[in-house]
């Protein structure tokens, strides 16, 4: 079986920094997959390159066998911040439906199939109830939603998203968890979705690609977050403390923490 | 006379069409920047004895293009590059203007250009006037899904391998030619109002895209023809037989309207999916 996603010993160097180093991993269809990572350390330019929106120095990426060209369609994207003008009439609705094909030329002229297929996506998410509002005027999780369902419509093998957990309370940070989920298993769709705290992830996550200093380790959970894997991956010695289902990653006093991502947290939820 | 409303209405609607995508994507600036180039268009034409119908989309194209070229895919770059070239654009046009003027002693060529004289267009610009708006309109069809996601945002728009540069300069010569021709019929100063006005207007009151095109081209041709008929009959109202532009009752009307879209009714009708959608989110705390 092909995988979905196959990022080859990818290398990408700008501004004097190397920021992806020979990454390398693969996705299949429906397995979750987080890409985890603090801020700042390339995990939108790697989102990036996946999307063909970043040139890449080194490595190949494909995607369902093919390379860069024919990816469009066989990718949907979810956007860490898009502002959506609540001065302009575009219902959830309409929004999702452009979703189908608005890299096509001509005048849109919907199917009764695909427009069954946004009433029952719209459904999925959860946006029914909101769907004849105009996008601009929803909540940042109402909207977050739609383009989810805008990424979906036109059935892609691989979704990804650049961090949409953040900035999102613990209860919605669970809601959006759960949706995905639930869209990769329902859908048989590869999610990757990036992220600066995995620990919400962990009860879904089938795959994580642990990404810092350019370089990145991939793997189930229990073969990549280990003090082992995560000290040669950081050059430094760091300790993987598994406390409540929940995971710390913890460097020695006086290293360099600024890399490790759960260095100051410690989840009670 | 007919001249006058064919011409009035053709420009109405091709504005309108255009004029909903410029809001839209918050290009009102470069829109307005376009008609002050038309202007230096319109001057130039006295100049150099051609057509003001040339001189208005010649130059507006050509601005077109070179704000694309100049400016750059960020907003601040866009706003900088536009700045510019109105300001080279206006400063030529102030010169033509006074070669017009003392030089070549055209009667009332300022008023015509800067605000329209449509009852003397040529009924031979009429097949000029169709092919380009027809064109216009063709090409608005043709881009409408990419040019309405890149709207919303570039970065969707990027990933689905959506051209920006083509879609951005195909939409600014479409917003080039629908300058033009407007500035044929209500002149270039005012030729923003009929861009912006019915199109503002529209898209207070509806909630489809669709529905604001449409209403953006109804409320468009009624307040050209509107205006021209008022203008018409501003003959008589006069003992001195002089009557009033005709642009100035038409910018009147299009104003009027954005005000009437205003009102509050109307304004709730274009947002009633957000308040009934509000309403059950506070029904739904209610009973939490």
């Amino acid at each position: 079986m092909t995988a979905v996603l196959d990022v080859d010993r990818v290398s990408v160097a700008f501004a004097g920094r190397q920021i992806l180093d020979e990454v390398s991993f693969s996705i299949n269809r429906g397995e979750f997959t987080g890409l985890i990572g603090s801020n700042g350390v390339g995990k939108t330019t790697l989102l990036r390159a996946i999307l063909g929106l970043q040139r890449i120095d080194a490595g190949e990426i494909r995607v369902n066998g093919e390379p860069l060209a024919k990816r469009a369609s066989s990718i949907g994207y979810v956007p860490q911040k898009v502002v959506l003008d609540p001065d302009v009439p575009m219902r959830a609705r309409d929004f999702v439906a452009l979703g189908l094909d608005a890299q096509r030329y001509g005048l849109p002229r919907r199917t009764k199939q695909q427009r069954a297929l946004v009433e029952e996506l719209l459904r999925d998410v959860d946006a029914a109830r909101f769907a004849d509002s105009r996008v601009g005027s929803l909540s940042g999780g109402e909207q977050q939603r739609v383009l989810i369902a805008h990424a979906l419509v036109s059935q892609p093998s691989l979704l990804l998203l650049d961090e949409p957990l953040a900035n999102l309370d613990p209860k919605s940070v669970q809601e959006v968890v759960a949706l995905l989920h639930h869209v990769a298993v329902e859908h048989h769709v590869a999610v990757l979705l990036s992220a600066h705290e995995m620990n919400a992830l962990l009860p879904v996550m089938d795959r994580i690609v642990y990404l810092t200093g350019g370089r990145a380790a991939s793997g189930t959970t229990d073969e990549v977050v280990r003090s082992d894997v995560l000290s040669a991956l950081y050059g430094q010695h760091v300790d993987v403390l598994k406390l409540h289902g929940r995971v710390l990653v913890v460097a020695e006093p006086g290293q360099d923490m600024k890399d490790i991502p759960e260095h100051s947290t410690l989840t009670v939820t | 006379m007919h001249v006058a409303l064919v011409i009035g209405a053709v420009a109405a609607v091709v504005s309108a069409v255009v004029g909903v995508f410029t809001v839209v994507r918050g290009q009102s600036f470069a829109g307005h920047a376009l008609t002050d180039v038309a202007t230096t268009g319109g001057s130039g034409a006295f100049v150099l004895n051609i057509s003001p119908l040339s001189g208005f989309l010649g130059a507006a194209i050509f601005g077109a293009g070179a704000m694309e070229l100049v400016g750059v895919q960020r907003v601040r770059g866009r706003d900088l590059a536009t700045g510019v070239v109105l300001g080279a654009a206006t400063g030529l046009a102030a010169l033509f203007l006074f070669l017009d003027t003392t030089r070549f002693a055209t009667t009332g060529a300022t008023q015509t250009i800067l605000f329209g004289s449509i009852f003397t267009v040529a009924s031979s610009t009429i097949p000029t006037v169709a092919v380009f708006s027809a064109a216009t309109i063709a090409v608005i069809a043709v881009i409408y899904r990419p040019l309405l996601l890149s709207s919303f945002s570039a970065d969707l728009a990027a990933a689905r391998g959506i051209s920006l540069r083509t879609v951005g300069l195909l939409f600014m010569l479409a917003l080039a030619v629908s300058v033009g021709l407007s500035s044929i019929a209500i002149g270039s100063v005012l030729s923003t109002a009929l861009l912006i006005g019915p199109a503002a207007a529209a898209l207070r009151v509806t909630r489809s895209l669709a529905g604001a095109l449409a209403l953006a081209c109804g409320l468009g041709v009624a307040t050209v023809w509107l205006g021209v008929l008022l203008a018409y009959d501003s003959f008589y109202w006069f003992p001195n037989s002089q009557g009033l532009p005709v642009s100035s009752f038409i910018v009147a009307l299009i104003f009027a309207a954005y005000l009437l879209s205003g009102l509050p009714v109307l304004r709730r009708r274009g947002e009633r999916g957000r308040t009934a959608h509000g309403a059950r989110e506070l029904s739904r705390v209610g009973t939490a």
